[in-house]
């Protein structure tokens, strides 16, 4: 998905867990989530805490997407 | 005497359970379990698994080394000769799990390592250079045809048997080149394949070349404050009761959603389609896995320019290559007419 849409030049930040699976696909920006069936939250917070987490994640993708690139990049 | 050999499977193999199940950390079991059932009996005795180590998938991805070193430690004390991982079929988290495992083996215990898998399956790429990978089908019912290859294949290299071919014993190539002697010299071959090639004919070439499929990074955006972005997620969100009817596994569509009037995805009206999770935090909160809520507040403040008025949906649960490629130009073209600037894309 994230190659078919960076094809076309549109630049993609993928937000996933398992970061060497996005890497063996091809993803360039890649930005590490939390968990599998949370990526961009944890049950465990409270809600005002798991929405930092959350924008913080988000945050990183779109620093992700104004920095630019020559190779895939994970974005810590 | 037989030779003693190690099963690693996951938790849904164990029959442990499903995703519900997918944190479930390493346990040894003596003996053979599920699937290791049929690798004993390809065996006819020259062989015998001794334990079979279980792990969950998600508890494996999420915790890499930890999970590497418990399993390690459980299993020292089995003095094994060999070790089988999965098979995987096309189950990325499986698969990665078992090379990663397999591969540990091979490097700390310096005993010959086994997995299958599906081509597809991420695993694959990472591992094939190191390990002996069977190429098995996609999905569980190609078991019964995968064992006896892994069987014989690991049988193979505990006797130390040098003579492996990907072709005969089914493994999917490592990219390792061994001398022959040939009948006739390069030349000749070269212009025999050439003659072929220019009558049409089929011929074999002695050189394949890697397929380097990758995608050059797009250009970063300048200005954020007027960018549009859009959503796009494997993860499966869809509103509620999946009105497309997006399929849990092996997904052969896309949704599109107006999310315009939408502030945030809340669990009343939107859900999670994917099969391969467990779903309940995703349908609690869907913003998990769509950021919607954050993006909105973004756009509020001036970060972003705008969000784009639709998100698009699939399910990465053992779909196919073909398919996210078609989808995926299709959704890309959209997003070009309609002057997206960039995407941010979740997977789960």
């Amino acid at each position: 998905m994230v190659k078919g849409i960076e094809s076309t030049g549109i630049p993609v930040a993928h937000i996933c867990t398992i970061v060497p699976i996005s890497k063996t696909v091809g993803a360039n920006r890649i930005v590490p989530a939390v968990a599998i069936p949370h990526p961009l939250g944890d049950p465990k917070l409270v809600e005002e805490e798991e929405y930092k987490l959350r924008r913080k994640i988000v945050n990183n993708a779109l620093k992700a997407l104004t920095t630019e690139i020559d190779d895939q990049t994970v974005f810590q | 005497m037989a030779y003693k050999v190690i099963h690693y499977i996951n938790q849904f193999f164990a029959n442990i359970g499903g995703e519900e199940m997918a944190h479930v950390t390493p346990e040894i079991r003596e003996g053979a379990v599920g699937p290791g059932l049929g690798i004993n009996k390809a065996f006819k005795g020259e062989a015998e698994i001794v334990c079979t180590v279980i792990c969950g998938d998600s508890y494996f991805n999420e915790n890499t080394e930890a999970a590497t070193k418990e399993i390690l430690e459980l299993i020292k004390p089995y003095e094994a000769d060999a070790f089988i991982a999965g098979p995987a079929f096309n189950a990325g988290r499986y698969g990665t799990a078992c090379g990663t495992i397999a591969k540990a083996v091979q490097e700390t215990m310096h005993i010959p390592a086994v997995t299958g898998m599906y081509i597809e399956n991420p695993g694959v790429d990472m591992f094939k250079k190191e390990l002996y990978i069977v190429e098995t089908s996609n999905a569980a019912v190609g078991m019964r045809k995968a064992l006896p290859k892994m069987s014989a294949l690991t049988l193979k290299l505990m006797s130390n048997e040098a003579d492996l071919d990907p072709t005969i014993d089914g493994y999917i190539p490592r990219g390792i080149r061994k001398n022959y002697f040939a009948e006739l010299t390069g030349a000749e071959r070269a212009v025999d394949m050439l003659v072929k090639k220019l009558n049409d004919e089929s011929y074999t070439t002695e050189y394949p070349m890697p397929v380097f499929d990758r995608i050059e990074p797009g250009k970063a955006i300048k200005d954020l404050s007027k960018a549009k972005i859009a959503l796009v997620t494997s993860g499966g969100i869809v509103p509620k009761d999946n009105p497309d009817r997006i399929e849990s596994s092996s997904a052969s569509k896309y949704g599109t959603y107006n999310i315009e009037s939408v502030l945030n995805l809340t669990g009343d009206n939107y859900e999670t389609a994917h099969g391969g999770y467990d779903p309940v935090y995703a349908n609690d909160e869907p913003d998990r896995v769509v950021p919607l809520d954050v993006l909105r507040d973004l756009e509020k403040e001036g970060v972003i320019g705008s969000i784009h008025p639709y998100f698009y949906s699939t399910v990465g649960n053992g779909t196919a290559v073909k398919s996210s490629k078609e989808f995926s130009l299709e959704i890309a073209e959209k997003l070009r007419q309609d002057g997206v600037d960039a995407v941010i894309l979740t997977s789960t």
